[in-house]
């Protein structure tokens, strides 16, 4: 059935501990090549362990991820490297570094890792920024620079390789409604215009619904659903309404653990 | 009585075992970074902006403190020297605890304290906004990138700051000895040349490298794994790595200023 579709990602039976916690419970995840993917779920809910772990900054306790064909958990530091100067990753506050100006921070991949001369760096650096508006503020310094900003910094400096795959995490969060629609719009001019898969982490759902082809929807370290907006929209399932409709957990109340969580303050 | 007992030997266990596994963590860290020597091509450039901010911007301090601490073991010397009636070797005496001991001792504390401690800082805060992961995801090597420029930095700056420290309180030690109290300028310079061999200068170089080594080494592993041996994150996380890189490489370095001596003397 999915054999026509092509996978750029594709995570199997994915299971992922933080010491003895279970964060991530047999997670199967795919994204299709030119796709906007959008994870979604609440706080604690796995999705920037899963985020984290596409981008093999962490290791699973057992599961397959490959990325763009390459086994992520058990690649070498070469098949790795090769890999991430095709991906590219915006982090939620940027993650600029502190001591260089922002035009140096989003040049830093092509300086590192390209021989091209500095007059064609910087006319491509200038490229970025003038596509995430952020034209004249190269030689600021990133504490001069508001959230949004370090945001569409951050951004530019994770497409600065027009990388084929984009990863995204919390792109609307901490900002304005209007500079969080900006981004959204961003996103979708990224991919029509570079042709690029994204995967974006997020809990906004304003955000999600309007930028995203698919989304999952990760409960407790586990995928409750994954489908495209009308679908999310309109599942049957109680928590995804709950989570759409901005309604508080109705946790039942079990009377002898709860007694048991006051006295003895252990869970 | 045994139930007393037991959370006890747990709590010793456990901060026994978190020890070994934060020992084990900068054994790791320093072969990492030094790996990255023949890993990787030398990163010149990185290397002398660090040499700038561990070298060049610590001067001021090591001059006003070099030449501090050379006027008042002067001071004390020539009280000393002078019951005995032996001031001609004010210059062999504060030119070779000079050197063999408080330069490089003194330069270290000075280097932790300014060095050590915003390293560590800035190396945690790094870690806390996501930027080794950003340098990960980027492809480029956080060890190479980030550690090992300082390291080499340091491994050049701090014994030259030492070499500063020495000159610098000689000088103080002249003032005082010379201008202030009279010792005869020939008596202080020549006893000081006659009595320094190259064995006193090689174990300040010695001494000084090895506390650089120290000094940087803690200070980046403690800011590196501030996620992991941090309770706290933020502010609070970032303040308790720099306190204890702080205290650690003073504690560590002194320790190993006793063994060298006792090694070389």
């Amino acid at each position: 059935m999915t054999n026509s579709v092509q996978h750029i990602i594709e995570a199997k039976n994915l299971v992922s501990h933080y010491g003895d916690r279970q964060v991530l419970n047999n997670v199967d995840f795919k994204v299709a090549k030119g796709e906007i993917r959008v994870i979604m779920g609440g706080s604690g809910s796995g999705k920037s362990t899963l985020l984290n772990h596409l981008l093999a900054l962490l290791k699973p306790t057992s599961g397959d991820i490959v990325v763009d064909g390459v086994d992520v958990v058990n690649a070498d530091r070469k098949t790795l490297l090769a890999l991430r100067k095709k991906t590219g990753v915006a982090f939620q506050s940027g993650a600029l570094f502190s001591s260089m100006t922002v035009g140096e921070n989003i040049k830093l991949p092509l300086v590192r890792h390209t021989k091209l001369d500095a007059n064609t760096i910087d006319i491509m650096t200038r490229l970025k920024l003038e596509l995430m508006n952020l034209a004249g503020f190269e030689h600021l310094m990133p504490s001069e620079l508001s959230g949004g900003m370090l945001k569409r910094a951050g951004l530019a400096r994770a497409v600065i390789m027009d990388p084929k795959l984009l990863f995204f995490d919390e792109p609307s969060a901490g900002l304005d409604p209007v500079t969080a629609v900006e981004l959204d719009e961003l996103i979708l001019k990224l991919r029509d215009a570079m042709n690029m898969t994204i995967v974006v982490v997020t809990h906004e759902l304003e955000s999600a619904f309007k930028i995203a082809d698919k989304i999952t929807v990760l409960f407790d370290g586990s995928v409750a659903v994954t489908g495209t907006v009308e679908e999310i929209k309109n599942s049957p399932d109680e928590r995804i309404q709950n989570l759409i409709n901005r309604r508080p957990r109705n946790e039942v109340v079990n009377a002898e653990q709860y007694i048991e969580r006051l006295t003895t303050g252990k869970n | 009585m045994l139930s007393r007992i037991k959370p006890f030997i747990e709590s010793v266990g456990t901060k026994a075992t978190s020890k070994v596994e934060s020992a084990g963590r900068l054994g790791i860290f320093i072969l990492n970074t030094l790996s990255r020597l023949w890993m990787f091509r030398f990163p010149l450039t990185e290397t002398i902006k660090q040499i700038q901010f561990i070298g060049a911007r610590t001067v001021p301090l090591i001059i006003i403190s070099g030449l501090f601490t050379g006027m008042v073991i002067a001071l004390q010397f020539y009280d000393t020297l002078i019951r005995f009636g032996s001031v001609e070797l004010l210059g062999a005496a504060v030119a070779m605890s000079l050197i063999r001991e408080l330069g490089p001792v003194m330069a270290a504390l000075m280097v932790i304290a300014r060095v050590g401690s915003a390293t560590c800082a800035e190396i945690g805060i790094m870690r806390n906004e996501q930027q080794f992961d950003a340098l990960d995801c980027m492809g480029i090597d956080s060890y190479h990138y980030v550690m090992l420029p300082r390291l080499m930095a340091a491994l050049i700056s701090v014994p030259l700051l030492t070499a500063i420290f020495d000159v610098l309180g000689i000088g103080g030690g002249y003032i005082v000895g010379v201008l202030i109290h009279g010792v005869s300028d020939g008596a202080y310079l020549i006893g000081m040349a006659d009595t320094i061999v190259w064995k006193d200068v090689s174990m300040g170089i010695i001494k000084s490298s090895l506390f650089a080594l120290l000094i940087i080494w803690i200070s980046m592993a403690k800011g590196f794994y501030l996620h992991i041996e941090q309770k706290q994150s933020g502010a609070e996380g970032v303040s308790q790595a720099t306190t204890e890189a702080v205290v650690l490489s003073a504690v560590l370095m002194l320790f190993v200023d006793y063994i060298v001596s006792s090694l070389m003397l």
